[in-house]
């Protein structure tokens, strides 16, 4: 029991640390070390076959829901729900995430460079990682 | 030629998102407005249909714009292209890195700059969807609001 505790801790923390959504990783990994690769491939179909036949279907009918006018009031109000969503996500992450100067001068400049230097999020994902990793060596002196 | 091109991009957003749940929208955000494929306000829906059906948010935004910009074999196109990297990293973590690096070790690592940075971009897309949802639809002549003006100073 304790090794299958410890299997799955390490699945979650390679899907959380590799490229890819977590939900995805974490399918595929399963899914490889029951049944190889052809496991990966088919736990992972699995995983997003439920997405594609629900939005599918909702995407048929979204245009001419769209056009609705009770539709479209509807959205002007989810639309306000949605951002504060985000704040409420910020605001979460904030507590799990900055807890001291070097946090928050990632964040800092992260929004920074995206709202006022205009950079795609890409390398400002692949620099937070390289100095991340830098930052913890320097730290703890590689340990 | 679109599904080739849905593949490519689609591909790219899958290998560029470290995270899950809202931490993959600034990305998908600027690659959706950017090419026109998703309207500001159709990304904020998207968001709520998302977070009310099941599925990660990015594998069904993935399946809506497919469908949009090449019907059924786009929706399937789009969501393979975005797990694809999933599948080949994880498998080749599998077999070759897990000796290397220990998982909880690399989380660490890589988590102290990438959580602040995810922090940043959520930020980032929470701004540009407020703007657009709470504060226009009130001040809605408010363009000095637009930071974005700033970007032409540099």
């Amino acid at each position: 029991m304790a090794d299958l505790g410890e299997e799955l801790l390490n699945y979650y923390a390679i899907s959380q640390a590799a490229p890819g959504i977590i939900a995805i990783n974490t399918a595929t990994f399963v899914g490889y070390k029951r049944g190889g690769v052809l496991g990966a491939v088919i736990a992972t179909a699995g995983m997003v076959t439920p997405s594609l036949i629900i939005i599918t279907i909702i995407a048929i009918f979204f245009t001419r829901f769209q056009e609705n006018i009770y539709v479209q009031r509807a959205f002007a109000g989810i639309r306000v729900a949605v951002s504060m969503l985000l704040i409420w996500t910020v605001t979460t992450l904030t507590k799990q995430t900055i807890k001291n100067l070097f946090g928050i001068l990632i964040v800092v400049s992260a929004f920074s460079l995206v709202v006022i230097g205009g950079i795609s999020p890409i390398p400002i994902i692949l620099a937070s990682a390289a100095v991340g990793i830098i930052h913890g060596y320097a730290r703890k002196g590689g340990a | 030629m679109i599904l080739l091109h849905l593949f490519a991009i689609f591909f790219k957003i899958g290998l560029f998102t470290i995270g899950g749940g809202l931490a993959t929208l600034p990305l998908l955000q600027q690659e959706m407005l950017s090419r026109g494929w998703l309207t500001q306000a159709e990304f904020i829906d998207m968001i709520a249909i998302s977070q009310s059906t099941p599925g990660p948010i990015g594998v069904n935004l993935a399946t809506f714009v497919g469908f949009r910009l090449a019907s059924y074999s786009g929706a399937v196109i789009a969501t393979c292209a975005l797990s694809a990297p999933s599948v080949i990293i994880i498998v080749l973590i599998a077999r070759i890195f897990a000796r290397l690096c220990p998982p909880a070790f690399c989380r660490r690592r890589l988590s102290q700059g990438l959580r602040p940075a995810a922090v940043g971009l959520i930020t980032f897309t929470w701004f540009i969807l407020g703007k657009s949802a709470v504060f226009f639809p009130i001040f809605p002549d408010a363009g000095w609001f637009d930071l974005s003006v700033f970007a032409r100073l540099f």
